[in-house]
């Protein structure tokens, strides 16, 4: 069964990872990438993170992807790219042999780094899944909040940070700016 | 059935997000539209996220997951910047790609 779940979602990821290098129009980009953040969150599941993945669904598949496709159709780019053209000459093959050499360098140390991690693992029963321990939203939380807090605290600052940013960069420029509005109503 | 005993080991996972961050990494390099790079960029970071679970689960350490929980945020927080700054371009240049964007230096 865990075999069977692990295979299904496995080709769900390849499948919607594949559409998104492949397909030219970026809206069904933007939906093959949902395939995989479903397969993904999917996994999260078959190994025990359970709020992660409610967390996968929701952040990823539900706010960011519509993101992207709010932007896709606010800018009306939804035209498909084409994929002939071929800015520098090499660059396809290239890439893709980048990208073989990279996959089977990390698989190979994978394999290498087997006995290390069967070796450091022996032993350790899965304290991350529920079964006599508290569940995995507790121990989340409880690693969150006491080893991890500072970090978490930092966060806030992060994200108000990005939403300032992103007000400022979005806005749009030329019209009667704020310093003109102080201005005007200064001579007044 | 033998095959239904067979159980997915860590390696598997830690192998398939080796192949999901390598798809990345080729869309990365290969696509020119600026809103498709960002999603490359998403695959990658799930391709760690994935890697980050299955470690956590057989270490038996939680830390991993709130790991995974930090990378959400922060990518995030980057997809939202990242958007701001093409919406700008794009609203000047409609159609612009990744290979016109290098004229942007002086």
């Amino acid at each position: 069964m865990e075999l069977f779940v692990f295979i299904v979602a496995a080709l769900m990821i390849i499948a919607g990872a594949v559409g998104v290098i492949v397909r030219s129009h970026p809206v069904h980009a933007a939906l093959s990438l949902v395939l995989t953040l479903f397969g993904v969150a999917v996994l999260f599941v078959a190994q025990d993170a359970h709020f992660l993945a409610a967390v996968q669904v929701i952040v990823y598949a539900g706010a960011i992807v519509v993101l992207f496709l709010f932007v896709i159709m606010l800018l009306g780019v939804d035209r498909a790219e084409s994929l002939k053209i071929d800015p520098i000459k090499v660059q396809r093959p290239l890439a893709i042999i980048v990208g073989a050499g990279l996959c089977g360098l990390i698989t190979a140390a994978v394999i290498e780094g087997r006995k290390t991690l069967r070796a450091r693992a022996a032993g350790i029963e899965t304290a991350t899944s529920a079964n006599g321990h508290d569940s995995n939203i507790k121990q989340l939380a409880n690693d969150l909040f006491s080893n991890h807090v500072f970090a978490f605290e930092i966060t806030s600052v992060l994200l108000v940070i990005a939403v300032v940013g992103t007000v400022l960069l979005a806005r749009r420029p030329g019209k009667r700016g704020a310093a003109d509005v102080l201005e005007e109503a200064g001579t007044q | 059935m033998m095959l239904a005993r067979i159980a997915p080991t860590t390696t598997w996972y830690l192998i398939l997000a080796a192949v999901l961050f390598s798809i990345g990494a080729v869309g990365v390099l290969v696509r020119r539209n600026p809103l498709v790079l960002f999603m490359c960029i998403e695959l990658m970071l799930n391709a760690v996220n994935l890697s980050f679970v299955a470690l956590a689960k057989k270490l038996g350490d939680i830390g991993g997951q709130t790991t995974v929980f930090f990378v959400l945020v922060v990518a995030a927080a980057e997809v939202v910047v990242g958007l701001g700054i093409i919406v700008s371009i794009l609203r000047k240049r409609p159609h612009a790609t990744a290979d016109d964007l290098a004229e942007l230096k002086g």
